[in-house]
C-alpha cells in the first residue's frame, strides 16, 4: 500500500504527462503481482466495492481527536480525507511483531467482502498501520474519491509502455480484463500469448469530437462532411451479444465505459439485435425530445421506481453503429458505418430507439444557418434538445480518443450577461486558500430602487492570473465575512462585473430570482464596466420566454 | 533598592556589551520594587508594539522596531532587525547579522555562550540552543525563582548543522506556534531526502531545483544529503553562498559546493540545486531543463499548499518543532503557564488548557514564517 501510495503522492503533484507516464511505468515495472494489477485497476476506476462515505471516516476521527482541534485542522487543510490521514493519532501496536502495513492486494480484496458493520474497526486497523501518505491514499481509495489527475487511458498506455505495444491494443481487450491482470501483464512482459476479449457485450472506447473554431473552416470542404443535430442529452454505448450459451445479453455504458445497465431497466427489452450502438440518451414525451433537465431526473438513481419510468420516458437517440451481430464495424468508414446504421434500426424496430437524422447542407453558410435555427432545419419540436451541430467526415473510421480532424462540434453560442459580483467563497482543495466560488447578481426593482439579485454560481471559466486577481480584489473589497463567505462590494459604482456565459436557463421557484442557469462560467472579467451597467433581470426573462416559445 | 536598572552599576554585562551611541545603559525605569518578591510573569515580561519586553531587565527579546537593548533568539530577519542600540546574541546569530545588515547593524554588540549567565539588576538571563538554526538560542529570564523562558523559534528534531535543542525547566514557557495544528507531523528528514534521491534517480535528464530558505535550511538539506551518502558537487544559487559559507566556516563540512551562475542547461541535468524559496518561481528558473520542482518545508505537509506553490517534490522538511513537538517540550518544560507567539495560536492554546495548563495567545506582530517572507534582493544573485 505504501508503495502506490509513494506513486500517487507524486502524481497528484506532477504536472506534465511525461513525467507522470514515467512514473507510472517505473511502479508498474517495479511492483510485483498481483499489487501492480490492482493499482491500475484503481487509476482507471476499474474496482468495485462499496465506497466510505465521509460521514464514516469523520466518526472515525472523531472518537479519536479532540473536536476543536479536528475544527481548525479541517478548516486549514480544506479536504476530510487529507485532515483524517495527517491527524490520525499514531498507536503503540500491541506486542513486539507490530503488523506490516497492508498491501494494496489485502486492501482491495478486504474491501470487496466486507460487511458494512465490518468496515470502521477494518479502516481503523489499516490507518492505525500506515503513515500519512498511505493513509491519505488509503482514505482516497475507500472514498472513492482519486482525483489525481490521471486518465484511465493515460494509465493503460503506461502499462502499455512495459512491453512498448499500442496503447489502442490494451483499449481493445480492456473489457474483457479483470484485475488483477495477471494475463495482461504476462502478455507485456512477453510471457504469454495477448489476452482475448470474451465478454459477450463489451465497452468499446468510444470517439470524440473538437470543438470547432471559425479559423477551422477554412482548411474544411463541406462535402468532406455528414452533420448531425448536437443533443443536449448524455453519450451512451449500448451493446448486445450473446455469451457461449448462446443467451443475449444487453448492457448500456457510460461515454467513460461505467456499466449504467441497471439505470435504464426500460431500455433493455429494446436492445433485442446483436450489435453496439453509439447514441444519445434522451427523455421523451409525445414523440418530443426533452430538455436536459428533465433528463437529469434519470440520472444517478440507485432506485429506479416504476413512477420514474413512466413519467421520464427513456429513449436512445443512435447516430453511429460500431458492431452489427459479430462483425466489428469500425474500420469502415462513418459513411458506411452510417448506411449499416439505418438498416440495423429498420430492422431492430422498436419505438424506443432511432436514428438521429442529418442536416443535409450545401455550404458552410447553409449549416450556420440551420445551427442557428435548428426549428426551422428539420428538428422541429425538438430544437430545443439541439445544442448545436456535429459535423463528421465521410471517411473517418471510429477511432478511440479525440482524433485530430475527424468528428468536430459546434455548439449553439451560449447566452452570455453581465452580472456583479456579489458574494465570494473559499474553495476546496487546491483552491483552499483562494476566494474562487462566486455568487453573481443583476439588477431588479427593489423596495428602495433598483437592487441586485443572486442569479447563480460559477467557479470556473477564469483563468489562473484571473483567479488571482478576482482573489485580490476579493480580500480588498470585503464589506462582510460570513464563515468561508465573504461579501464583496456591489454597488453602482462600486464592484465587478463578471460577464457570464451559460447553456441555458429556467424557471426556479428555489431562486429569489426566479431563474436558474445551466452550466454557467465566467466568461471575462469586465474591470472596464461600471456595475450599474450589468444587465437587469428582465433581459434573463425575455432569454427564458425566447427559450419556452421555441 | 539601588542598582536594580543594568545602567546603575558597573555590574558583570556592562563592561562587555560595548556603550553604543544611543545611551543603551540608562535604565528608563527604576521603581520596580513594590513587584520584588511578589513579581507576576508579565511584570517580567510583556507584549508590547516593539516586541517582548523586559522592563526590570531594560531590553527586548527579538524587537521588530529599534530599542536600547535588544536580545536576539536567531538569525532569520524577522527576529533579528537592524538598528538597535545594543545587542545581545550568540556569536553566531551576531555573526549572521553582520552579514545580512553590514557592520554597522548595531551601537554594540555583545556575544554570549549556552549556558553563560548574565545579570541585568534582579534578571538573570541564559541562552539555550533551540535547535532552529545555527546560533539560535532560547532565552531564559529569571527574577529570584521565578522563570520564563521565551523560545524563540525552535524543533526537537535533528539537525547536523546546529546545537540540539535543550528542555529548560520553567515556569512560564513561551511557544511559537508555527505548526500549532495536529496535522503538522514533520516526520523524519532523512525520509524525505531519500525521496530526492529517488527523483534524482528516476529522471536524470531533468535539474532538482530544491528551494529551501536560505539560513539553516538549505545548510541542513546540504548536511543531510552528504549524511544520505550524495556525494556530487550541490550547485548553490548566489543569494545563499554567503551564508552557506559561513556555516563551513563554523566547522559544518558541507562538501563540493559550486555557484549555478555560469552553468550551461545540460550540465545541471541529473543534479541538485538550492534556491530561495522565492526563486524556485520566477524567471530565474528558465536556465533549468524541464527542472522538477522541490521545496523543503514544513507546509509541505498540506497538499494545497504545495500546489499553490507549483511544488512537484514536496520536501517534509522544516525547522520549528511539529505539533508533537510542541506539546512535548510544553509538557517536559514543566511550566504551568504557556504563552502562544507566532503561529497557529488558538489550537495550541486550546490544547494547553485542555491539560490544565494556563494559556494564552500572545499578539506580538511582525513575525511570520521565514519562508513565505525571503524576498531575493536584486544583486544578491550575482546578475547571473
Amino acid at each position: 500500500m505504501n508503495r502506490f501510495a509513494e506513486l500517487l503522492d507524486r502524481l497528484a503533484y506532477e504536472p506534465g504527462r511525461n513525467n507522470k507516464l514515467k512514473l507510472l511505468t517505473a511502479y508498474l515495472r517495479d511492483t510485483e503481482d498481483p499489487d501492480r494489477g490492482y493499482a491500475l485497476a484503481a487509476l482507471t476506476g476499474a474496482l468495485s466495492f462499496k465506497h466510505a462515505k465521509p460521514g464514516l471516516i469523520r466518526d472515525l476521527i472523531m472518537e479519536r481527536t479532540d473536536p476543536v482541534l479536528f475544527g481548525f485542522s479541517y478548516d486549514y487543510v480544506g479536504d476530510l480525507s487529507e485532515t483524517v490521514a495527517l491527524m490520525w493519532p499514531k498507536v503503540a501496536l500491541a506486542g513486539h511483531n507490530n503488523p506490516p502495513p497492508p498491501t494494496l492486494t489485502e486492501v482491495v480484496t478486504r474491501l470487496r467482502t466486507l460487511g458494512k458493520t465490518e468496515l470502521p474497526t477494518q479502516l481503523a486497523r489499516w490507518l492505525d498501520e500506515l503513515d500519512e501518505t498511505g493513509r491519505w491514499a488509503l482514505l482516497k481509495l475507500v472514498t472513492g474519491a482519486m482525483r489525481i489527475g490521471i486518465s484511465a487511458r493515460l494509465a493503460k498506455t503506461a502499462a502499455a509502455a512495459l512491453g512498448e505495444k499500442d496503447p489502442h491494443e490494451i483499449e481493445l481487450m480492456w473489457p474483457g480484463l479483470a484485475p488483477p491482470y495477471l494475463d495482461l501483464f504476462a502478455w507485456l512482459e512477453g510471457r504469454a500469448e495477448k489476452p482475448v476479449n470474451r465478454d459477450p457485450a463489451p465497452f468499446r472506447p468510444v470517439m470524440l469530437a473538437h470543438a470547432i473554431e471559425d479559423a477551422d473552416f477554412v482548411n474544411l470542404d463541406p462535402a468532406d462532411f455528414i452533420a448531425e443535430w448536437k443533443w443536449d442529452g448524455i453519450r451512451v454505448q449500448a451493446v448486445s451479444g450473446r455469451d457461449e450459451r448462446g443467451h443475449l445479453q444487453a448492457r448500456l455504458y457510460s461515454r467513460t465505459g461505467e456499466d449504467i445497465t441497471k439505470s435504464f431497466p426500460d431500455l433493455l427489452p429494446s436492445l433485442h439485435l446483436p450489435g453496439a450502438i453509439d447514441g444519445e440518451l434522451l427523455v421523451l414525451r409525445d414523440g418530443r425530445v426533452q430538455t436536459f433537465n428533465v433528463l437529469q431526473q434519470r440520472l444517478n438513481r440507485k432506485v429506479v421506481s416504476p413512477k420514474l419510468i413512466k413519467d421520464y420516458p427513456i429513449h436512445l437517440r443512435a447516430y453511429d453503429l460500431l458492431g452489427d451481430d459479430e462483425n466489428d464495424l469500425r474500420e469502415l468508414p462513418f459513411e458506411e458505418r452510417r448506411a449499416h446504421l439505418e438498416s440495423f434500426i429498420k430492422k431492430l424496430a422498436d419505438p424506443r430507439i432511432d436514428l438521429s437524422p442529418t442536416v443535409p447542407f450545401a455550404d458552410w453558410p447553409a449549416l450556420t444557418a440551420a445551427r442557428a435555427d435548428p426549428a426551422g432545419a428539420g428538428a422541429g419540436l425538438d430544437a430545443e434538445a439541439v445544442e448545436g451541430v456535429m459535423l463528421k467526415r465521410r471517411d473517418a473510421p471510429y477511432l478511440p480518443g479525440r482524433p485530430k480532424g475527424q468528428w468536430w462540434k459546434w455548439k449553439r453560442d451560449p447566452h452570455i450577461i453581465d452580472a456583479v459580483l456579489m458574494y465570494a467563497q473559499r474553495g476546496h482543495g487546491k483552491r483552499s486558500s483562494y476566494y474562487s466560488d462566486y455568487t453573481f447578481g443583476v439588477w431588479t426593482n427593489g423596495d428602495a430602487g433598483d437592487e441586485l439579485v443572486p442569479v447563480g454560481k460559477a467557479y470556473f471559466g477564469f483563468t489562473d492570473e484571473e483567479l488571482l486577481q478576482i482573489d485580490r480584489f476579493v480580500r480588498r473589497n470585503t464589506t462582510e465575512k460570513f464563515g468561508p463567505v465573504r461579501h464583496v462590494v456591489h454597488e453602482p459604482d462600486q464592484g465587478l462585473v463578471l460577464e457570464v456565459a451559460f447553456e441555458g436557463l429556467q424557471r426556479s421557484p428555489r431562486h429569489k430570482s426566479g431563474v436558474a442557469m445551466r452550466f454557467p462560467r465566467i466568461n471575462r472579467l469586465r474591470w472596464d464596466k461600471p456595475p450599474r451597467e450589468a444587465d437587469r433581470l428582465e433581459t434573463l426573462e425575455r432569454m427564458l420566454k425566447s427559450v419556452t416559445a421555441n | 533598592m539601588a542598582g536594580l536598572g543594568p545602567g546603575t552599576e558597573n555590574n558583570a554585562f556592562s563592561g562587555r556589551w560595548k556603550r553604543g551611541s544611543r545611551g543603551a545603559w540608562v535604565a528608563k525605569h527604576r521603581d520596580h520594587t513594590a513587584y520584588i518578591g511578589g513579581m507576576r510573569p508579565q511584570d517580567i515580561l510583556m507584549p508590547v508594539a516593539a516586541g517582548l519586553c523586559c522592563k526590570p531587565g531594560g531590553f527586548h527579546i527579538d524587537p521588530v522596531r529599534p530599542v536600547e537593548r535588544a536580545i536576539i533568539t536567531h538569525g532569520h530577519s524577522d527576529h533579528a532587525r537592524a538598528g538597535h542600540g545594543a545587542v545581545l546574541a550568540t556569536q553566531e546569530t551576531l555573526d549572521m547579522m553582520r552579514l545580512r545588515y553590514g557592520d554597522n547593524f548595531a551601537g554594540s554588540t555583545q556575544a554570549v555562550r549556552y549556558g553563560e549567565e548574565i545579570r541585568l539588576g534582579d534578571i538573570k538571563v541564559k541562552l539555550h540552543p533551540a535547535g532552529h538554526v545555527l546560533g539560535s538560542a532560547q532565552i531564559a529570564v529569571s527574577c529570584k525563582d521565578l522563570c520564563i523562558v521565551a523560545s524563540g523559534d525552535y524543533k526537537d528534531a535533528r539537525d547536523p548543522t546546529c546545537a540540539p535543542f535543550e528542555i529548560v525547566p520553567c515556569d512560564v514557557f513561551i511557544t511559537e506556534a508555527t505548526f500549532g495544528l495536529p496535522v503538522f507531523r514533520h516526520g523524519n528528514a532523512a525520509d524525505e531526502v531519500k525521496k530526492l534521491l529517488a527523483s534524482v534517480a528516476l529522471f536524470p535528464e531533468r535539474a532538482h531545483l530544491v528551494g529551501a530558505y536560505s539560513l539553516g535550511k538549505a545548510q541542513r538539506v546540504i548536511a543531510l544529503l552528504r549524511e544520505a551518502g550524495y556525494d556530487a558537487p550541490i550547485y548553490l544559487h548566489g543569494a545563499m553562498e554567503k551564508i552557506t559559507r559561513y556555516y563551513e566556516s563554523r566547522g559544518i563540512a558541507l562538501g563540493d559546493l559550486r555557484p549555478v551562475r555560469g552553468m550551461k542547461k545540460a550540465e545541471l541535468a541529473g543534479t541538485i540545486t538550492l534556491a530561495p524559496p522565492t526563486a524556485t518561481s520566477d524567471i530565474w528558473t528558465r536556465r533549468f531543463l524541464d527542472p522538477v520542482t522541490a521545496f523543503a518545508s514544513g507546509w509541505m505537509r498540506v497538499r494545497a499548499r504545495a500546489r499553490q506553490r507549483g511544488v512537484e517534490l514536496p520536501l517534509v522538511i522544516s525547522d520549528h518543532a511539529d505539533w508533537d513537538g510542541l506539546t512535548a517540550t510544553i509538557g517536559l518544560t514543566g511550566a504551568g503557564e504557556v504563552w502562544v507567539t507566532h503561529g497557529q495560536e488558538d489550537a495550541l492554546v486550546h490544547w494547553c488548557k485542555t491539560k490544565g495548563l494556563a494559556a494564552r495567545p500572545l499578539d506580538l506582530v511582525g513575525y511570520g514564517d521565514e519562508e513565505e517572507t525571503e524576498a531575493v534582493l536584486e544583486g544578491e544573485e550575482g546578475g547571473a
